[in-house]
């Protein structure tokens, strides 16, 4: 191998310098232990408020404390999504290696989220609606999110080069990104079709006794959600390297018997 | 634009002279149409009111089944790799795949569904309905098809994986597609889910060949 003569490289961004893999792992583990504080504390103020100082609703009773476990975890369910999304462009257009670890970190994450907001509607709905489930626009559209994750979890999974994979994964992602509000639209359009709505959500005239709680747990899971995908990201690149020390190693071996 | 032409014949005569699975399809299809009413029993009017929606579920399945082969014999012999030199773009190849897939798969599900429409008690409107809706809707089967098969094309298990993740995005083609059938059968005819349908199919279309572009480039580096 010839010596490539070094050319005058421009000096690269602070962005770029921060998103290299080896840079994000020493930075990212300062950030680590006070966002789990963080997390934590956040947790503790949102869940005293939603479950000792906010009034029960007069309709819906106690149950309405369901609703804050509830609502952050289906806007989590997209939020993560449009992170996904932004993180496949990353990988197409720049290829870049922590793109591929971000995208790859939140899928399981967002699979997680929208189970718990299945879940934890269902449970609400059986006591207010009187039914486990119904075929609701929001909710239909809710469980094909779902199972778009599972899709990509699936997915992932069948690649053995990640970094390969990494690309073909970013276009379905996208391809996904473009389809979700088509397919939102065309549920509720099928939706008000075959069934009057008989369920509205709306109208959850919302006093600050109830917005509070609501929006510091939004604010506690979101950041739940930074703190997962943070740890995910780095044991993701630490999985990577430990995969080519081992890969190095075995070559070494065979070469040694030789 | 000539090779763009030379592909779509190329994938014509390969089909014609393999023959096989063009038939296999059209089997599964029919099957499909032979198995439900046993499953729901042979109640003509229940039949005849659920028959677009079989008839879509049918359809739905059997594009998601043909997808398997679209990409991976490029793939296996090495066509991929020529494909990436080839004087035309990469799109035009894929839009030129698709459109030869349309051929060889929805086409003859197309011109099998009167056997359907029999077996099921279909009647007249219902019928010429769900032609035009499968006609019009069809594309968009088998351009979002195409990015399933063409993320797929390097998979060792990749026979799942690709009905498994295009279903989802295919919902919006089964909504309008049986409501077009329903609303230009029923009374009170309007064309607004047939528009969508529509709509559906030529966004698919246009953005479908730029993502198959892109995840067979990956495949073939």
């Amino acid at each position: 191998m010839t010596q490539t003569q070094t050319t005058p490289t421009k000096q690269p961004s602070w962005f770029s310098r921060l998103a290299h893999p080896g840079v994000y792992l020493s930075w990212s583990a300062h950030l680590v232990v006070p966002l789990i504080v963080l997390t934590i504390v956040t947790f503790g103020i949102g869940l005293w408020y939603a479950f000792f100082n906010s009034p029960p609703d007069y309709q819906m009773g106690e149950t309405v404390r369901i609703m804050y476990i509830h609502v952050p975890n289906a806007w989590l369910s997209q939020m993560v999504y449009a992170i996904m999304a932004v993180s496949a462009v990353g990988s197409l257009v720049w290829r870049h290696p922590l793109a591929d670890v971000s995208m790859k970190a939140a899928a399981p994450l967002g699979a997680a989220f929208t189970a718990v907001a299945l879940f934890t509607g269902a449970l609400w709905g059986r006591p207010t609606w009187g039914t486990f489930w119904e075929w609701d626009g929001r909710m239909t559209s809710t469980l094909i999110l779902f199972l778009m994750y599972i899709g990509l979890v699936a997915l992932w999974s069948t690649f053995n080069d990640q970094s390969k994979g990494a690309r073909t994964i970013a276009v379905f992602t996208l391809v996904g990104a473009i389809n979700i509000p088509i397919i939102k639209f065309s549920v509720d359009w099928w939706n008000t079709l075959h069934q009057p709505s008989i369920i509205s959500t709306e109208g959850l005239s919302m006093p600050a006794s109830i917005a509070t709680p609501l929006l510091v747990m939004m604010l506690a899971f979101t950041l739940l959600f930074f703190t997962l995908h943070m740890v995910a990201m780095r044991s993701e690149i630490l999985r990577r390297r430990a995969n080519n020390l081992e890969r190095r190693h075995i070559a070494q071996q065979m070469e040694a018997k030789q | 634009m000539n090779g763009f032409f030379t592909i779509i014949l190329q994938d014509l005569k390969l089909a014609i002279r393999n023959g096989g699975s063009t038939i296999t399809l059209l089997t599964f299809y029919i099957s499909i149409g032979v198995i439900m009413p046993i499953a729901i029993g042979p109640d003509k009017q229940l039949l005849a009111a659920l028959s677009p929606s079989i008839v879509w579920i049918a359809a739905l399945l059997s594009t998601l089944l043909g997808l398997e082969r679209l990409f991976v014999a490029d793939h296996e012999d090495g066509t991929l790799l020529v494909f990436t030199h080839a004087d035309i773009s990469m799109p035009a190849i894929a839009l030129a795949k698709l459109v030869a897939h349309w051929l060889i798969t929805a086409l003859p599900l197309i011109l099998a569904t009167p056997i359907l429409a029999v077996m099921l008690f279909m009647d007249w409107p219902t019928f010429t309905a769900i032609i035009l809706a499968l006609l019009l809707g069809s594309p968009a089967l088998i351009a979002l098809g195409g990015v399933g098969a063409a993320i797929a094309v390097t998979l060792k298990r990749g026979g799942v994986i690709a009905p498994i993740l295009i279903m989802p995005l295919a919902i919006p083609v089964l909504i309008f597609g049986i409501s077009a059938t329903n609303s230009i059968a029923g009374p009170g005819a309007s064309n607004a889910a047939l528009l969508f349908l529509s709509a559906f199919s030529l966004l698919t279309l246009a953005f479908a060949p730029f993502a198959i572009a892109l995840a067979l480039r990956t495949a073939a580096e």
